[in-house]
This record gives C-alpha cells, structure tokens and sequence, in this order.
C-alpha cells in the first residue's frame, strides 16, 4: 500500500483500497440504467432535426393510438418553466416550447411499455417547424443584424465579465517585449461512459427520482420548482454514478424533466436512458473559446502586464456559462506574479449545443493561452522554458491584485524537480530518429480547490452511532467516481480511532442526508472532508464527556485510537471502541448518539461583478513535462511521457490524488491533441466514440506523479485539490512538447497531425 | 417477430430462453437475466463496457445477438467469483486503486481475464493491446495496467 508520511496518522497519508471497489469489480455496483420498478414505463425524447425553428405546430394523434403508449408531453405541458443556474438567466426549458435552439433540443416525449414502443411512437409524432436563419460562430454572432436566438439578449451576448486590476497600459509600456496572439480551445465534452439516465415514480402527491448525478440537489431544486412540489415532496437518491466531470451530470437534462412528468401523468414509474448519440449531441460541453491574449515581459523574463478578451461559444442556452466567465479570469493572476491585469470575456450565445462546465472549469482556456504566449515570449528573449517559470512563480503566502489569497504553493519546488528529472536532462539530446521528432515541454499552473460558488455552500454530515460500534455516515457529497467516498471515510475513521470499515457512508437520498451542492470545483475532500471531521470530533466529545464520568477525569484526557477509547498516558485504562459505544447508548433511555458538523468555510463575501476574492478555500499548483514523438511524415503525436508535479498539499490517500492526475492529464491529453466536435451548421457530425477520438489505452504515456507536499491551514489536513490541475497543466505542456519537437507554435486546440503536417510542410522541415 | 428458443450455459448455469431474433446479447444479459453488472455505454461498440466472454472470447455484448449464443458458453463479471473468492484480477483491480467510477470497470476485467487466459505472462504492450477496445475515461489506463501486470504475477505469469 502506498504510504506518504503527512502526520501521525492511522489511517491519513496511506493509500487504502477505495471502499467502493469490491461493489465495482463484481458488478454488484448499482447504477440508475440498473434500477427498475415493477410497471415501469419507458421515456424516449423526440429531437430536433434543425437547429433553429419556430414550432408552429406538434401532431401527436397518430403517436399515440400506438398500442403500448401511455402518455406524449410536449414543451407547453411545462407551462413556461425555465431552469439555469442564475435567476437572471434562467432560459432553458425542460422541452422547446416557442422555438428550437439547437440541433437535438428536445420537443416531445413520450412514455411506453417498451423503448420499442416508445421509439416508434416518436416517429409518428409530427412537428411543423417554421425555420430560422441559425448562427454558429461566436464571432459571428457578435455582429450586427446576426440571428437573435434569445429576445431577452437582443446582441446575443448570454453573459459578460470583466476585470482590471493594477494599470496594464502602464505595465505594457514597461516592458521590453509585447506580444498579441490569438488562442483557441476546442469544442469538447466531458466523455463519461454511463449515458444520463434516471427514474422517477411519482407517489402520495411527490417524487421519488433515481438519477445519474453528480450533484444530485441540483435536480433535487430544479424538479420542485418545475412541479411547484415543497423540497420534502421530492426525494431524490443517489445510485453509483459512471463519472461526471462537471456539466451535464451537475445539471438536470430534459429526461429528468420528462420522466417526473410523465409519471405524474401515468402514475407508473418512467425510466429514461439516452444513448452515447443522445448524449453526444445534446449534453452540456466545455465552453470552446477563441483568447486574444497580449503580454509584456522584461528582458530578464518579468512579466509586467496581461490583458486576455475571451469569446466563448455558448450554444443555445445559459445554463452555469457566467460562472465559466468568471473562472476564465478570476484565478488568470495565478500561478505568476502579475501585477497588471485585465480581462474581458463574453460568452455568445450560437445554435450550438450548450456549452457549460468541465473539469478544469474555465481556467484551462486562458492558462492554456497565457502558458503558451509567456513561453513564445521566452523563447524570443532567449529564455529558458522552466527559468521563466521559476523567475515568476508566486511563493506563498501571497496576495494577487484581484485579492486571491494563497496560504501554500509547491509550484517553485515543483517546477525545480521537474528540472532535475532525466526527463529534463535529456531534452535536445536527442531531436531526432529518422523521421520522428522528439521534445520534451513543460508547464505551470494553478487550479482552486473547495470552491464557493454563488448561492448557497452547505457540506454537512451527520454520524450515528450504533450500540455495536459501528457508524452511520449521512453525507450529500456524492463520489462521482473521484473516490471522496473513501477519502471521507478515512477522516471519520482516523478522528474516532477506528477502522474504515466500520464506518458506512449512506449515498445520497435527500429523505435523509443533508443539502450539498455536489461534485464540482474540487470541493469534496475540502468542504465536506471539513464537515466529517467535525461531526467526528462532536460525536468524539460526547462520548468523552461519558467516558470521562466513568473514569473520573476530564473529557479532553480521553483518547480514541486504535479501535481503543482510553485515559491519556493510561492506556490500561480503557475500553474498546465497541464496548464503549455500547455503554455510551444504553447511559440513558434511548439515548441517541449524533455527531454532527458542517463547513464553516465561504461566509465572506466574494465579488462576482468585478472577480475580486477567492472562488476556493485554497490553491493547487500543478507543474507538468510531457515528451511527444511527433512523425514529421504525417503529424501524427506518440506521447510517450508525463511527469506531473502536483502540490495538493497533503495527499490524504496518495493513490486516489495519483489516479486523479493520472486521469485528468490524458483528458487533457485527448483536449490538445485528439479531441474536437466536426460541426456542420449546429449539427455534430462525430456524435459517438469511434469519431470523436478520447484516448484509449495505446495512446496514454508512462505518467509518474510527484506529491509537493505544502502545509494550508484552510483545509482539513491539509488537503487541497487534485486532478483539475492537471486537466490544466496537460494541454500546454503537451503544446510546449511538440514546439519542442518541431519548432512550431501551434495556438489553436486539438493539435491534429493535419495541422502539424501542413505546418512542417509549410516550413519546409518535413522530411 | 417470432422468438427462437436458445440455449446456453452463463456463468455455469444452463439457461433456456426465447428470445427475439433481433434481441442483442447486451439485452439479453441484461434485461431478460438481470445481469446488470454487464454495462450499456455506447450500443455500438465503441467504448467496449458491455464486454463478456463468449466461447472464451471476448465480444461487445451489444454487438452480438442473443441468438448467436445459442450452445455456446457465456461468462460476465458476475461469473468470476469463485464461491466467495474473487479472482486474482479483480482483487488486483482493489489493491491497485484501478478504477474510478467503475463504470468500464466490469468490461475492463472481462478483457483482462481473457488475456491472462490465453497469456499468462502478457507484457505491456500486449496488455495495451487487449484492454485498448475498452476505454475508460477516468484513470488515464496507468494503474490499470499496472494492475493487469500484478494479477499476471499472482497467478505465476511471472
């Protein structure tokens, strides 16, 4: 088992198998598409076959009179709800009612006993549309007189953010360089394996739903509103979830929206699963953003100012878009000193499919092109890629001219060990075998753990003790696969001196576990890590307060370690855990034994106008080398090395943060060199995997990840993030990598051998 | 359309069903036995979670139909176990932390016993090889791999 030492700790630092893990390799694990319910009805959702339309008129007579068919909804049976993650911009609805936005939007659904049924109802349904001139390019759709797709946005403009800080003219005049250039980031999502799916049955005047989500009170707010149902009417629970990595499983999808509908209607339960096609095409992206991004340096490598304008395409509705905008900005002052800084980002609204969150959240597009532009600008000053890094890394503690504070930071350290890898060494040894390019890149970034989003924060848990000794643990944080299950239980465990096994996390059921906003920003281990440890340490104190009658000394004398409660420096005198759960519950009458905490963190106020405060309760910082094998005949990329120097602080179980990295870096490989969405006038052109290419186990280097371990008092033993970071760090070190290799600059993403042979041939380098 | 009257053994059990001519085996396990730790990704063969043993062989389950089973062998994830024991490539799966979301998961360890049937002593690439049908989009494959490699030592590859 893999061990870092990072305190004296039983259970923390160690490597434990995860807890979820013997569900998963038996198949025992249920997920929503495994769950079925007695007279359960299928749903199958009709799509749009134009990406931007009026509906003048929907038919479904000869839909239903098919044998099997139990109810068809159209958008107006919502009655105008909308949903999104603003009140301000709440514009999408569960089905297009007035007009369609985009290609695959979905206008009817219809519930059956079979999906047979259901799909062949969905044929006879019968939509007049009346189409609209479409708009699909960001830019394009800034311009005068371009297709308004929604009124309340006559410019098209969903959301803007902007931010300055210090004086960028100044800081431009102050430099020796200035460079503008102009990034782009790929139209890419987020490629889990289990399609959205869930299962509602609508019972006693509410709503029981089984869904694939990663932040499941999400769903839990959207279906009471839509239905006007009290939030104790809606139950929503959690089964497994096949991987999120945000968007689309931290939001509701129309199916959701459907089911729950369609049940009330039926008053059977109604299962809807999309195909990988259904997900493909109409599921939440990443944001694919165009960056024009000017920089000054000095000389000596000193970055003086930046000033970044980012247009993202947006697709058709708001959904979470103006956190994106924020993101995209609001941590660009990380990871190098920048005293001048400006930003403007708009995210456009186009009849594309809806751009939203991804791991990395907004943050990867304007690092990506900053990494790149302060290294094109290295290299004409005749500077080293890592000694510029190194020159402006920020050391903790610091403060950035937008009030980001930052308590600890391994970027320095990491990017020194990066240095002195062989790695390292050999780069330019060896550029070249026949025809194969070879070079080694590097980057350093930053990324937010425990983030605050706007609204409401909560992470909460609550422990019951049981007479045996054994623990209960109610918690709303969901393990959308990351592995926080395991990681949250080991802080329970470590707190109460027992072993993790003895302790049971309960999956999300809003009946019972607390209000959570869920996976996403990395703030899992940090919030509600934070919370486990204080409803530990409250049902610690209770029973110490106990045990400490019996014994006749102070409660803060008792000691729980080793599956053991006794009297400091006494170990004789004391008890099994087990024994004493058993005289602290039958002490009184039915006397109950709850341990309860929550996240004190993210009271102060944050501004999300102008992007001053921290967005997390602490900073990651990722320093990344990547060697690539570039075949100069056809472009094509081998990457055959990662070295990830990944500070999360303190890794609580150092192979989950490993397999976090490990993970995140090949998305990102798949982001900069394989991964991208064909489009063809809103319409996806490669909606499944063979098409749209994410790495499989031939394409993945050899990655080894080095732990920085840093000291943050703002997180629960020291535990900051893992795994967004390296979804940031990956794109530019794999872009510095194949500069290496063929003395190009490549600033639009995927990096494609189309474009690496047509710019080898273009430079006369290809052989 | 007129259901055809299959037999066959899966995970051991003898089995006899009808089943519709156009009833993939994805289906079939799934939906008519239940089996649902077989999971549904893609539908067509791209993503490789539906993976079962067929005569030995590994398949995408919903590729194949129901019918072409007839007479022949199945195993699933949920076959592996012996008794209470679970096979060396799965406990090798837990000790190495060789899964997430564990939604590849079950397809991931039909793929990987297929090799170590037939290669007891795999080396890396041929373990790239066997398992490169099969993606999984949260482990980046590293500790998956390492993973395959250990179980190949535990059950005396090398």
């Amino acid at each position: 088992m893999e061990e870092i030492f990072i305190g004296d700790f039983e259970f923390l630092g160690k490597g434990i198998p995860r807890v979820d893990a013997k569900d998963k390799v038996t198949g025992q694990a249920k997920y929503a598409a495994d769950i079925e319910i007695p007279g359960m009805l299928w749903c199958k959702i009709l799509r749009s076959p134009l990406p931007h339309a009026k509906i003048l008129n929907i038919d479904i007579t000869r839909a239903k009179r098919v044998i099997g068919v139990k109810a068809i909804i159209t958008g107006k049976d919502f009655q105008g709800f909308r949903w999104g993650w603003m009140p301000a911009t709440r514009d999408e609805p569960p089905l297009a009612d007035d007009k369609v936005r985009y290609y695959g939007e979905g206008v009817a659904a219809v519930a059956a006993v079979d999906e047979d049924t259901a799909e062949e109802a969905l044929e006879l349904i019968k939509v007049d549309y009346e189409e609209l001139p479409g708009v699909f390019d960001p830019e394009e759709a800034l311009k005068e007189g371009a297709p308004v797709i929604h009124e309340y946005r006559p410019n098209n403009i969903s959301w803007e953010f902007h931010m300055d800080f210090g004086d960028v003219e100044k800081g431009f005049s102050e430099a020796d360089l200035v460079r503008e250039d102009r990034f782009a980031t790929g139209r890419v999502i987020q490629g889990f394996l289990e399609p959205c799916s869930a299962i509602a049955y609508w019972e006693g005047g509410g709503v029981t739903i089984w869904a694939a989500k990663q932040s499941p009170y999400f769903l839990y707010r959207h279906i009471a509103q839509c239905f006007k149902l009290p939030l104790n009417k809606v139950r929503v629970i959690q089964p497994f979830v096949g991987g999120g990595f945000g968007g689309t499983k931290n939001d509701s999808v129309a199916g959701d929206f459907c089911v729950v509908m369609l049940s009330k209607i039926t008053g059977r339960p109604v299962k809807f699963i999309y195909t990988m096609e259904e997900v493909m095409i109409s599921a939440r992206r990443r944001h694919n953003a165009i960056i024009y991004n000017k920089m000054g340096m000095k000389k000596d490598g000193t970055i003086t100012a930046m000033q970044s304008k980012l247009i993202a395409d947006g697709g058709a509705y708001t959904a979470i878009g103006p956190l994106t905008m924020y993101l995209t900005g609001c941590i660009s002052t990380l990871p190098y000193k920048l005293p001048n800084f400006k930003h403007d980002a708009y995210r456009v609204f186009t009849n594309n499919p809806v751009s939203a969150a991804m791991r990395g959240h907004g943050v990867t597009h304007t690092r990506f092109a900053a990494e790149i532009q302060m290294e094109m600008m290295a290299e004409e000053l005749g500077l080293d890629p890592i000694e510029v890094r190194l020159k402006n890394a920020i050391e903790a503690p610091h403060e950035t001219v937008n009030k980001v504070t930052v308590l600890s930071c391994g970027l320095k350290e990491g990017l020194l060990k990066l240095k002195e890898s062989n790695l390292w060494k050999e780069r330019g040894k060896e550029k070249r075998k026949n025809h194969i390019l070879i070079g080694v890149g590097v980057s350093g970034t930053a990324y937010l753990g425990g983030a605050r989003q706007r609204g409401h924060q909560a992470a909460a848990a609550v422990l019951r003790l049981c007479e045996d000794g054994s623990i209960e643990y109610l918690t709303g944080a969901t393990d959308a696969g990351q592995g926080s299950d395991t990681v949250l239980l080991q802080i329970i465990a470590e707190e109460l001196g027992v072993p993790p096994e003895q302790i049971d996390i309960q999956r999300v059921d809003s009946a019972y576990t607390p209000v959570d906003p869920g996976t996403y920003g990395s703030r899992v281990t940090a919030l509600a890590g934070e919370a486990a440890m204080k409803a530990a340490r409250d049902l610690k104190r209770q029973l110490a307060e106990i045990a400490a009658k019996e014994w006749n000394v102070k409660p803060e004398d008792i000691v729980f370690k080793n599956g053991k409660v006794f009297v400091k420096d006494n170990e004789e005198k004391g008890l099994p855990f087990r024994k004493m759960a058993q005289i602290a519950c039958y002490s009184g009458s039915g006397r109950v034994l709850v341990g309860r905490g929550h996240s004190e963190y993210g009271i102060e106020p944050l501004d999300f106008e102008k992007g001053i405060g921290n967005a997390g309760t602490s900073y990651s910082f990722t320093s990344q080398l990547t060697r690539v094998e570039v075949d100069a005949e056809t472009g094509f990329v081998k990457c055959t090395d990662m070295i990830i120097a990944h500070d999360c602080g303190k890794p609580l179980n150092p192979a989950i943060v490993e397999s976090q990295n490990q993970g995140a870096a090949v998305q990102g490989l798949g982001q900069a060199i394989y991964e991208e969405f064909k489009m063809d006038k809103g319409k996806t052109l490669n909606p499944n995997f063979a098409d749209y290419k994410i790495p499989t186990a031939l394409d993945v280097p050899n990655i080894g990840v080095i732990h920085i371990l840093t000291e943050d008092p703002n997180v629960p033993y020291g535990a900051k993030e893992a795994s967004e970071g390296a979804i940031v760090s990956s794109p530019p070190s794999v872009v510095s990598a194949i500069h290496d290799a063929t003395g190009i600059w490549f600033k639009e993403l995927p990096v494609t051998p189309e474009k690496i042979a047509l710019a080898l041939r273009e430079k006369g380098r290809g052989s | 359309m007129e259901k055809k009257e299959i037999s066959f053994r899966i995970n051991g059990e003898e089995v006899v069903l009808h089943v519709s001519p156009n009833r993939t085996l994805l289906e079939m396990i799934r939906e008519d036995l239940k089996l649902t730790g077989t999971k549904e990704g893609c539908g067509i063969g791209d993503c490789g979670a539906c993976t079962v043993l067929l005569d030995g062989v590994p398949v995408n389950s919903c590729l194949v139909l129901a019918v072409e089973a007839d007479k022949k062998e199945i195993l699933t994830i949920e076959g592996l176990k012996e008794n209470d024991k679970l096979h060396p490539v799965q406990e090798s799966f837990i000790e190495n932390t060789a899964l997430q979301c564990g939604f590849c998961t079950p397809g991931m360890i039909m793929s990987s016993y297929a090799l170590l049937k037939r290669n007891k002593a795999p080396n890396e690439e041929e373990i790239r090889e066997a398992i490169a049908g099969n993606l999984c989009r949260c482990t980046g494959y590293v500790k998956i791999i390492e993973a395959v490699k250990r179980a190949s030592s535990s059950i005396g590859g090398k």
